[in-house]
């Protein structure tokens, strides 16, 4: 079977990923490049009966000079000829609408040398577009084999293939003069580097990439060297140069009625990007998305939480007892539950992105939104990614993806966290409902539900406030500016948006799926389990401990179990870890049970409420009545006799669970879409010195 | 004047680009000196702003647009 490597590249908004799809369908793979955030898009095609192509997916680029660290590691690709993915042949994938700027992309990478096709894509728009093109006399200027296809239609992908597997046929000769730029500069480069490639050459002078065996033949290489603004004047020139060499190509090969598609773009626009209806339209949008991944993901998610909970009773009961089926019964599997509990989510949140994307809706939210996101260091889009982490940091994090520049994408996955999930809120309910009297502000707003939706105000403070924060730590690899374009309004293509969807939750899966695995067992093990003495012989321990009281009355089975089962939580390892660290605590106003109830409750923060319970002796039914756990809360005392949730501990408490991160899934997609451990302890311990800082000042202050 | 200038719907002319300033990637996307510039939206908060030029359709931030210099038409 032969095999061929093909290079995926274009500018962004030409459709380039439908192509990908459309050669590839589901046989593609999204990995990430070692320490950067940008995807690596590999996918396979069947080209013949005997020949398969591999297919990369450059990342959209407006040309082959990188405009950030990203964009510089994707186009390594085509520039390093020993990088695994270094392609036989170049597609490049080009709009017949603003064909002009599409190819400038393509100048540069036949001039690199390659073997490469032009595909016109949405060549079924032609004519509702009012564009007509001479292909066989574009394809003679220009030097090269130019494919019309439709990757919405899925038509022209046949040709493409067959255009690609012909690839030997085409030649690699540059197609743009550089001596145009500047006669002499660019004679003497090819007088000091003959037979060499001259773009090269020239790229090698501007430092985008140092291409290997290139050394002059006389020594004195410093007659070339240019100063930096010498050499971005000399690109700038190079920009316009080409420009012209291919507005006098499409002069008479290429035409087009603009006032037909301006015309759409105009209505649009003027209601999306209205000072008024544009902030409205993007509100309901906000709430569609809100409320699809907070109530319609509830049901799929209930089904899979209670899934995993039988499936887990069914193993401890069907398997010979044993550790490895605890293991299996309480460790892995509702590991597994955890994990996958939150691919509704994800799938819901990047269905719904994928339309605004696709649309080019969203490129309005960034142009409305960015004055007000900018002063934090975040972008425009990043107000997706806070709305929506406010149902759940984990699909929220992960639609940061789609935020072009790198440090705003960083900083908003860095805060997302500290929106106020769903997961705060069964603490929240407990500890006001236990501290916040049941009185109303002026007259008619409850107080207690006025405290919550200040929590709500709090988290998004928090968050942005944070984003300023980083904003000014974090260093930029290099200056980043910002440009977007706008792109035509199109109806989205399904098939893009499901594959987009499905690879996302793939993604998920995989990638931080097992970190959150390991990360769950490890801590399931460490509450599971104790030394011997103390949590082997728990049933011993408790029997005497009732002796010793000289309790006259007997225990019914039930409070017996829940006895031992505080008394084991207790003991565990985590739980000695809790008792231990107390005294870090103890500033916060915690005495050792809630010391290790907000330990346990780092798997995940609703777990709180229900180690509390357990250590508090309260019965499985207990646990889960609310009124109960206030209750038994409410009695509970310190060694002096005084209450132990007053209101200093419990806004403490309430603060510390608005800002410490106590949730190990968050870690593991943080790591995951970070690519980097480093990235993942700054969020980790920066949360959690801001929770302990504003917990500890509340309590002092408050006590 | 400077693009940053340019009030909604008019139109200038792009005379010079500030190449220290300026990321090349602006100019790649078609903002090169001699094409017409259109400005189509300022956005609600007056910037970043919209505009038009050699057919690519951009948003560009206020103190980016500072640094093209038109000749309004």
């Amino acid at each position: 079977m032969k095999q061929l490597k093909v290079a995926l590249i274009g500018n962004p908004n030409v459709g380039k990923t439908s192509v990908f799809n459309a050669l590839t369908g589901l046989n593609q793979h999204v990995g990430n490049y070692p320490g950067v955030t940008v995807e690596r898009k590999i996918g396979t095609a069947t080209l013949a009966k005997d020949t398969k192509a591999h297919i990369i997916d450059l990342p959209g680029v407006y040309s082959v000079n990188p405009n950030s660290k990203d964009e510089e590691i994707a186009l390594n690709a085509i520039f390093d000829a020993s990088n695994k993915d270094f392609p036989d042949v170049i597609v490049v994938v080009a709009e017949v609408e603003n064909l002009k700027r599409n190819l400038l992309l393509f100048t540069q990478v036949k001039d690199l040398g390659f073997p490469t096709i032009l595909a016109l894509n949405m060549a079924d728009q032609m004519e509702k577009k009012g564009i007509s093109i001479d292909v066989p006399a574009l394809e003679k200027a220009l030097d090269t084999k130019i494919v019309l296809i439709s990757a919405r239609k899925n038509e022209g992908i046949d040709e493409l293939k067959q255009a690609v597997l012909n690839y030997s046929n085409y030649n690699t000769n540059s197609v743009f003069d550089l001596k145009s730029i500047d006669e002499s500069y660019f004679t003497l480069l090819g007088h000091l580097y003959p037979n060499q490639n001259p773009y090269k050459v020239w790229l090698t002078q501007t430092g985008v990439f140092q291409f290997e065996q290139l050394s002059p033949v006389v020594s004195s290489s410093s007659t070339v060297q240019k100063s930096e603004t010498e050499l971005k004047k000399l690109q700038q020139r190079e920009t316009i140069k080409r420009y012209q060499f291919i507005n006098k190509i499409l002069k008479d090969t290429y035409k087009i009625d603009t006032s037909k598609a301006t015309d759409i773009r105009m209505k649009f626009d003027r209601i999306l990007t209205h000072k008024f209806w544009g902030y409205i339209i993007f509100f309901f949008v906000l709430l569609l998305i809100y409320g699809s991944i907070f109530e319609l993901a509830a049901f799929p998610m209930d089904f899979v939480d209670g899934l995993f909970a039988d499936l887990s009773s069914w193993t401890s009961a069907n398997l010979p007892e044993g550790k490895l089926t605890e293991l299996l019964a309480d460790g892995v599997i509702p590991g597994l539950g955890g994990v996958l509990m939150f691919v509704p989510q994800i799938a819901i949140l990047f269905f719904l992105i994928s339309i605004l994307e696709e649309t080019g809706y969203m490129s309005r939210v960034v142009f409305i939104m960015d004055r007000i996101m900018k002063p934090f260091g975040l972008s425009g889009k990043s107000v997706v990614p806070l709305v929506s982490g406010t149902a759940c940091a984990i699909p929220a994090i992960m639609s940061a993806r789609n935020i072009e520049n790198p440090k705003e994408r960083l900083i908003t996955m860095l805060v997302t966290p500290f929106t106020t999930c769903s997961a705060r809120i069964p603490v929240y309910i407990i500890i006001i409902s236990l501290i916040i009297p049941k009185t109303y502000i002026l007259g008619f707003v409850p107080l207690q539900a006025f405290v919550m939706t200040m929590m709500y105000v709090l988290g998004f403070l928090a968050a942005l406030l944070s984003g300023l924060v980083l904003s000014k730590i974090i260093k930029a690899d290099r200056k980043s500016f910002f440009v977007i374009e706008m792109p035509t309004y199109k109806a989205p293509i399904l098939k893009n948006v499901f594959l987009n969807m499905y690879e996302k939750v793939v993604s998920y899966v995989v990638g931080a799926g097992k970190i959150i695995l390991a990360l769950s067992v490890i801590l399931w093990f460490l509450g599971s389990h104790g030394p011997s003495d103390t949590f082997g012989n728990a049933e011993e321990m408790v029997a005497e401990k009732q002796m010793n009281e000289r309790l006259t009355e007997r225990l019914t089975e039930e409070q017996l179990a829940s006895e031992i089962a505080g008394y084991q939580l207790e003991h565990s390892y985590i739980g000695i870890i809790g008792r231990t660290i107390e005294p870090v605590f103890r500033p916060l106003g915690y005495d050792w049970k809630i010391s290790i109830a907000v330990l346990t409750s780092f798997a995940a923060r609703e777990v709180f409420v229900g180690n509390l319970a357990t250590l508090y002796n309260l019965g499985e039914e207990a646990a889960e009545d609310e009124t109960k756990i206030i209750d038994r809360m409410a009695n509970e005392k310190r060694a002096d006799g005084t209450p132990v949730y007053t209101v200093a501990t419990g806004i403490s408490l309430l603060l510390f669970y608005a800002f410490a991160m106590q949730c190990l899934s968050t870690v593991g997609v943080t790591k995951k879409e970070t690519n980097s451990w480093k990235w993942t302890f700054v969020q980790l311990v920066f949360m959690t010195a801001v929770a302990y800082v504003a917990a500890l000042i509340a309590y002092q202050l408050l006590k | 004047m400077t693009l940053n200038f340019l009030k909604k719907s008019q139109k200038g002319t792009i005379i010079a680009i500030n190449a220290d300033n300026v990321p090349l990637k602006l100019i790649e996307m078609g903002c090169l000196p001699g094409n017409i510039v259109e400005v189509l939206q300022i956005a609600p908060l007056s910037d970043p702003i919209y505009i038009k030029v050699n057919d690519s359709f951009l948003s560009i931030r206020k103190d980016l647009a500072k640094e093209i210099e038109v000749e309004l038409i």
